[in-house]
């Protein structure tokens, strides 16, 4: 019994695959059309679930999306920074700068110099314009300046500066009012005060506070004011939508107590709503291209059987039932459904790689579900779009169309 | 004591005003070779396609190897012509995407069950061995049409009917036909051809013609049969 259905299978599948086969001319538009959609379709839902991951760090540009606090006195420490990278996750990291700020004189008066990674606030502000280059932590004599400091001072690229401040955990003197302004200085220049020359690689624009800044490396500072490494923020930029960014959020502080992470909410909601609105407009033109495929299989399904009306009749009057010739039928729907299905995973992936890196400059990841998904769904329409057409056998008299030649 | 294995009785057709078959009467014996002649529009293919359970009559019985095919439906039918009835074609009808050998097994395979090794020795018993793995396309016509009869006697059906059956076919592929029926015939197959060719007619054991849907002649061609048959098929397979 195994063996006689075992034998009928493989006949089935024999009828099957030489009709594809040696109609291979007569079946390429109908495989081309399936081909296409499914190109269309895998492109896009490849598209689709890469989105967020493109434009998150497309948003990334636009600066950092989460600001982790210190709760209380404390500060934040390189284990803390360590623990903080572990948590959000490295993947969607696209940077993570520790602020070190630390009030210095310059020419007598007061300034913030905010030290930190460099390379990191690099990557979280691209927005920002320096004019000459970001300092970097081989050369830490140089520093940014603010364009408003530059503006104060006189400042220009290349020109040096010094400034002075109290070692950390010491007490500063107010300058004695009955000194003289070279006593005063030496007091400045004495073992609890530190001082040093910049050099200016950088002037920065942003139109915001950072225009008020000095830039240095945040080991440098350390050393500088003589302690050890202490965060007063750390600015991160998250790949992550707000849901995500929450739910980050909620481990920080869960798993770090004293920490409070405030996500920036209206960079975080926009992203969402232009990611809300690709979303619709991919699923909208997947659902349109699904349709046309199925009008395109549809029509030629109904073709194919107009035109193998006599091969139907025939086979009916060697006595197929019905439901024998529509299976086979179907059967070249399965396949011509698997091969376009097939051809449409590499190409959408084609596709939707070459879409990513003219649209956003980077390339995608490859989704090994969309091998079988694509393929079964593509089957599923073939089948979908073929019952109409091979339902027309029915209405197929052996008798009448054998007799009409 | 030859059984009857095929009986119409009264059997009408009637299309509208236009009755195709008209209160035709005919019994045939196993292993006869009937032929049906007769001009265009006589009801030859009517009558051919009632015994080979792809038309019903309108009016009258056809008994079919003991059973009343008349009355059956249409998933019956193509059940009773799936099991005792051999069909062979003027345009051979073979499928053009499948070699003569797989055309030969899809007969099998909607009967029963595919076997490829007595597809082949079917293919062989009409002299196309050779030829089991072309396409019909690379076959002359008369090829095509050997690979028909071996499709139509894969199943060992109780009838083998031919609908002009040599229509399409040169005088040496003609003589190769009749010559297979012969050789079927021997071996007990009943044989009913329509044709409209006298020679192929003549071959026959008996011979009926049909006239505006009624027999006007039923003739036994016994005791001519042998001779027309020597004349006819002239080349050997």
């Amino acid at each position: 019994m195994a063996n006689r259905h075992g034998s009928r299978r493989r006949m089935y599948w024999r009828m099957v695959s030489s009709s594809l086969i040696r109609r291979a001319s007569r079946l390429i538009i109908a495989v081309l059309a399936i081909a296409i959609g499914a190109t269309i379709l895998s492109g896009l839902v490849t598209i689709y679930y890469d989105i967020p991951d493109q434009l998150g760090r497309e948003f990334r540009s636009y600066g950092a999306n989460l600001i982790v606090l210190p709760g209380g006195e404390e500060k934040i420490t390189p284990t803390t920074l360590a623990r903080l990278r572990e948590i959000i996750g490295e993947s969607r990291i696209v940077g993570m700068a520790p602020y070190r700020y630390q009030t210095v004189k310059i020419n007598e008066q007061p300034y913030i110099i905010a030290g930190t990674d460099l390379a990191q606030a690099e990557k979280n502000s691209p927005f920002w314009y320096v004019e000459g280059r970001w300092g970097n932590v081989q050369d830490t004599s140089s520093v940014m300046v603010g364009h408003e400091i530059a503006e104060t001072l006189g400042l220009n690229l290349g020109d040096n500066f010094m400034v002075q401040g109290v070692r950390y955990g010491e007490q500063a003197e107010a300058s004695g009012q009955n000194l003289s302004a070279l006593e005063n200085q030496k007091r400045d220049l004495a073992r609890q005060n530190f001082h040093r020359t910049f050099t200016v690689c950088g002037i920065v624009t942003t139109g915001g506070a950072e225009e008020g800044f000095i830039f240095a490396d945040i080991d440098m500072l350390d050393e500088l004011i003589g302690d050890t490494y202490r965060a007063d923020a750390v600015e991160c930029s998250v790949v992550a939508d707000a849901a995500e960014l929450s739910a980050i959020s909620a481990r920080i502080e869960a798993e770090i107590p004293g920490l409070m992470p405030r996500a920036v909410r209206r960079l975080t909601q926009s992203q969402d709503i232009v990611l809300g609105k690709l979303q619709a407009l991919v699923l909208l033109v997947t659902a349109v291209v699904l349709i046309i495929t199925m009008i395109s299989v549809y029509t030629t399904m109904m073709a194919m059987v107009a035109e193998r009306r006599r091969e139907i009749a025939l086979k009916k009057a060697l006595g197929a039932e019905n439901r024998l010739v529509m299976s086979e039928l179907l059967g070249e729907g399965v396949l011509l459904g698997f091969i376009g299905g097939a051809m449409g995973v590499y190409l959408g992936f084609e596709f939707a790689q070459r879409v990513s890196l003219n649209v956003f400059g980077r390339a995608i990841n490859f989704q090994a579900a969309l091998i079988p998904a694509t393929i079964a769904m593509f089957i599923a329409i073939t089948v979908l779009a073929s019952i109409i057409p091979v339902r027309k056998v029915m209405d197929i008299h052996p008798a009448i169309v054998l007799k009409g030649e | 004591m030859s059984s009857t294995i095929l009986e119409l009785h009264n059997v009408s057709k009637i299309y509208g005003n236009l009755k195709a078959l008209a209160d035709i009467n005919l019994s045939v014996n196993a292993g006869d070779w009937l032929s049906i002649m007769g001009p265009s529009g006589s009801g030859k293919t009517t009558m051919i396609n009632i015994i080979g359970c792809m038309d019903t009559p309108s009016v009258g019985s056809v008994i079919l190897d003991g059973v009343d095919i008349s009355k059956e439906n249409a998933a019956s039918l193509t059940r009773i012509r799936r099991d005792k009835i051999g069909l062979i074609f003027q345009q051979f009808h073979l499928i053009s995407y499948l070699t003569a050998v797989e055309n030969v097994m899809v007969a099998q395979y909607y009967h029963s069950m595919p076997d490829e090794e007595e597809a082949m020795e079917a293919l062989a018993k009409v002299g196309l061995a050779d030829r089991a793995r072309h396409l019909p396309a690379q076959l002359s016509g008369g090829e095509q049409q050997r690979v028909c009869i071996a499709r139509a006697l894969i199943n060992s059906p109780q009838i083998l009917l031919g609908d002009e059956p040599t229509g399409n076919l040169d005088e040496e592929n003609e003589g190769i036909v009749v010559d297979i029926f012969r050789r079927l015939h021997e071996e007990g197959v009943t044989i009913i051809v329509v044709t409209h060719d006298p020679e192929v007619g003549d071959v026959a054991q008996r011979k009926i013609v049909l006239e505006h849907g009624r027999i006007v002649d039923d003739i036994d061609q016994s005791a001519t049969f042998g001779e027309a048959l020597k004349l006819k098929s002239n080349v050997s397979v």
